[in-house]
């Protein structure tokens, strides 16, 4: 009992590199192959309990667990942001259990995991990008039952996305996802990018580095090999579009960009800034400065500081 | 116990797995992912201080130790399941069960390449779930002479030559038909020495007029 | 929110401080420790031990004390630290006929062999607030006598199987292989093994209130509480390596089966059939309605028409564990503002659309007005 009280600690000899036990890694090892070998299908795997709750990304923490290695340096985001809370805590989950180094710099980064974004700068052939996935299935807002869903996968049977994307066109004149846009993997499966936003999307089409995927609560991996064709689903008289914002980011001034909208006061005023804060600190750091010129509410943040 | 007696037993007992299982698995995993998400490149394992049972491979047994377990039946080539040296290595580092039919296993190790199957005769997993099919670990003496082929899909940019030796006559043109049962087939890790390299089912393969 | 997450690790350690000192409470008060946990809320032990699916009267009370008495939270803990155990082998299955029994009542026959033994429970108490509790009085000691232990003590449905009234378990070969869904994901349809797993994990609340719908004719299944029983049982482990049994040591489990009527069908005569419930530690309430909720999910194995929740083995084992339940309800408090930005830019740009037609058709009208 003394032994199992002083386990609450995670580092150290009480539990093993990357927290799951060797069995546990050598499962999710094998769907990962899977996976790879057949991208964009839903591999399932008997997912653990992880000491975060599920929704809160234990399909990626444990397939970056099962991929991690000492040499590895992890880079940890969550809505764009390595500073979100449970970017935060997810990262020194494997800084505790793995020791190994982290960063916020994409290009540093050998595994990045993610939560709802792409980043910004292309990635390479030496990356891998893990996603948490909340629903892995795209179909399941249409068929709630998996016996369904799996039938239709299997048959290619995907007229019901169609039809309910062309219902949006009906009613709206567009299609009217904004995130979790499904995507048709190498033309066989259609795949759930997970809640990125849709202007992530094509990202993801050929990119040069692994894509994995990991659903806990639901059980399932899945993968996108480096230069796949990854299509988000369309229609040829309503072709797909990306999010177009109509300024660009108030600090840094990129454009074609993904931005957080800021609220500043309470009349309402707001600025529109970089989601992918490492990206807007480096184009800060290489002197591009946006309309705001710094950030308006860095002020406040210094005084907080001193208090 | 004697000397003896302790030599002996010492001198039955399968040779040890991996120095450091935790890490030494997890280079060997990385080296598999990146052969199977970059098909037909060669992927070099670190070093590995194994030592196991001719005419088992460093690389092949690698594979086996980071993969295999009691939840993963194996398959084994007929000189491989008659030799009771190496099955007693591969049962004690990783509890594997043994299967006879190849149609049952989630591992296939072939070390001599004349007696590997037909690949049909491996399981290639239902339309529902493509995934419980067979992983072939084919242990190859290398991977640049031998009958070249040109490999496209998912993983590769444009195309990509590969070769390895030997295979069978008829290897190449039954890979190209588990290719064609995609997203069923099985997948094939090859093995030489200290060396990876993987063709999943998702690769085409073309070239073999050649 | 750009700002506001900077810093975010600090202010995750200050939470962290907060909850562990309003966990304390007042410090003026002892501190529970974990025996006074396990020794007089074993209730709560019991429900942790069964959704935590960890079999640890210490483990559970320090989870029970560590969550401040939330006991989902508390499951969770025990789950999560289940996670982190080597896994050595399973178990022969229990045997609750030979089961030291503490209680055993059957609501379908006056007295039966072995007799009713009421054992401790709150059944035909006056539910008054007991103010002597409340003044730490200690309460009288029951009586006691020898007795002699039953080697067997026969389940009810098994005395009744003569007649053949009752269904027959169905034959299981000893090495058929069981389920278990912390090894492999659960897959539709569910055998019977791996959803009465799914079922001794799940939520006794979403059971209970599954099992009550059955009773209110939402899939009614008749049933009468055939037997429950609560004692210790042995719990036995085949060692490979020395070719023979070894006791590990007993458990408290309780046990309850349904009898329901069935009319037939055109393989099986008309008979009762059962619904059956299991859990480790004292979980009455827990086994009764896991027992209605087993009863209703066999619709479709007794050719009953499937038109209730219940009923449908999708939805029940999909949503019956609050592990995964609760981190997905609470994972909304996790930022989602990257989605809700693309759904600003969407529905702005829908209703921008919305107000120009109804700007074009406005003008129509006028102009058809002015014609």
């Amino acid at each position: 009992m003394t032994n199992l009280i002083e386990a609450q600690d995670i580092s150290g000899e009480h539990y093993n590199f990357a927290y799951l036990d060797e069995q546990t890694k050598r499962m999710i090892r094998r769907a990962i192959l899977k996976g790879i070998a057949i991208p964009g299908y839903q591999v399932p795997f008997a997912a653990r309990e992880m000491p975060m709750p599920y929704g809160w990304g234990t399909g990626g923490v444990q397939v970056t667990a099962a991929v991690i290695g000492k040499d590895d340096c992890l880079k940890m985001i969550d809505q764009g942001s390595d500073d979100t809370t449970n970017a935060v805590a997810l990262r020194n989950f494997f800084v505790e259990t793995t020791g190994v180094g982290t960063t916020t710099k994409t290009k540093d980064a050998s595994i990045i995991q993610t939560r709802h974004r792409i980043p910004e700068e292309t990635l390479t052939k030496d990356q891998v990008l893990v996603y948490q996935v909340p629903i892995p299935e795209p179909l399941r807002f249409l068929e709630p039952r998996e016996t369904e869903t799996r039938k239709m996968h299997a048959l290619e049977e995907y007229g019901l996305m169609h039809v309910k994307l062309y219902e949006d066109i009906a009613k709206f004149g567009h299609i009217a996802t904004a995130y979790a846009y499904p995507v048709m993997v190498q033309g066989r499966y259609v795949m759930d990018p997970s809640p990125t936003p849709k202007f992530d999307n094509p990202k993801m089409d050929q990119m040069e580095a692994l894509q994995l995927f990991g659903a806990g609560r639901e059980k399932r991996i899945y993968a996108i090999p480096p230069h796949t064709n990854v299509v988000s689903l369309d229609f040829e008289d309503h072709p797909f579009e990306v999010t177009k914002f109509e300024q660009p980011c108030a600090i840094c001034g990129a454009e074609n960009v993904y931005l957080d909208e800021v609220i500043l006061d309470n009349d309402g005023n707001r600025m529109f800034v970089c989601s992918d804060s490492d990206f807007c600190e480096d184009r800060r750091a290489a002197g591009h400065v946006g309309l705001l010129g710094t950030n308006p509410l860095d002020a406040d943040k210094t005084t907080e500081e001193a208090e | 116990m004697s000397t003896q007696a302790t030599a002996s037993i010492f001198a039955r007992a399968p040779a040890p797995g991996f120095s450091d299982p935790v890490h030494n698995a997890q280079s060997v995993f990385r080296a598999a992912m990146n052969a199977m998400a970059q098909p037909g490149t060669i992927q070099q394992l670190s070093d590995l201080a194994l030592t196991p049972p001719a005419p088992l491979s460093v690389s092949a047994t690698a594979l086996v130790l980071t993969l295999c377990d009691y939840d993963t039946p194996l398959w084994l080539d007929a000189d491989l399941a008659a030799n009771d040296v190496v099955k007693n290595y591969i049962r004690f580092h990783t509890a594997a069960p043994f299967v006879e039919s190849p149609a049952e296993a989630s591992f296939a190790l072939v070390a001599n390449t004349k007696r590997l199957p037909a690949i049909a005769s491996f399981a290639a997993g239902t339309s529902e779930y493509p995934d419980r099919s067979t992983t072939i670990i084919l242990m190859v003496e290398d991977l640049k002479t031998g009958q070249g082929v040109t490999l496209q899909g998912p993983g590769i940019k444009t195309e990509k030559q590969f070769s390895v030796s030997p295979t069978p006559p008829v290897f190449w043109q039954q890979m190209q038909d588990n290719s064609r049962l995609f997203p069923l087939g099985v997948d094939v890790i090859f093995a030489s020495d200290h060396q990876l390299a993987g063709i999943p089912r998702s690769s085409q393969i073309s070239g073999l007029e050649a | 929110m750009y700002v506001a997450v900077k810093g975010g690790e600090k202010a995750i350690r200050n939470a962290h401080k907060l909850m562990a000192r309003d966990r304390r409470g007042d410090t003026n008060v002892p501190s529970l420790s974990l025996k006074q946990i396990s020794e007089q809320l074993y209730l709560s032990v019991s429900r942790v031990m069964a959704e935590g699916s960890l079999y640890d009267v210490e483990l559970a009370a320090l989870g029970i004390k560590q969550s401040r008495g939330d006991l989902i939270e508390a499951a969770f803990l025990m789950r999560a630290y289940r996670t982190t155990l080597p896994r050595f082998g399973y178990s022969k299955p229990i045997d609750t006929a030979k089961m030291l029994i503490r209680r055993r009542i059957s609501a379908t026959y006056k007295d039966l062999p072995g007799g009713q033994l009421l054992g401790p429970t709150f059944d035909y108490t006056q539910r008054l607030l007991d103010f002597k509790l409340a003044a730490d009085g200690e309460a009288p000691a029951p009586e006691t006598q020898e007795f002699e232990k039953e080697e067997v003590m026969p389940r009810v449905t098994d005395l009744l199987n003569d007649e053949g009234l009752i269904e027959q378990d169905a034959p299981i070969a000893p090495d058929a292989p069981v389920g278990d869904l912390t090894r492999e994901p659960l897959t539709f349809p569910a055998e019977r093994d791996l959803r009465l797993q799914n079922l001794a994990r799940g939520d006794e609340g979403f059971l209970l209130a599954l099992g009550y719908s059955t009773q209110r004719g939402f899939g009614r299944t008749h049933p009468f509480a055939g037997e429950i029983r609560l004692g210790e049982v042995e719990v036995d482990f085949f060692m490979e390596e020395l070719g023979f049994e070894v006791p590990l040591g007993t458990m408290t489990v309780t046990e309850c089966q349904m009898i329901n009527q069935f009319k037939g069908s055109a393989s099986a005569p008309p008979q009762f059939t059962r619904g059956y419930g299991l859990v480790p530690g004292q979980g009455e309430r827990k086994v009764m309605a896991m027992a209605l909720v087993d009863r209703s999910l066999r619709a479709e194995e007794l050719g009953e028409e499937i038109d209730s929740p219940t009923q449908d083995q999708e939805f029940v084992l999909s949503h019956s564990d609050n592990v995964q339940a609760t981190g997905f309800v609470e994972h909304l408090k996790l930022p989602h503002y990257v989605d809700f930005q693309s759904e600003l830019e969407l529905i702005r740009k829908v209703r921008k659309e919305w107000q120009e037609k109804r700007n074009a058709a406005e003008q129509e009208l006028v102009a058809e007005a002015a014609q």
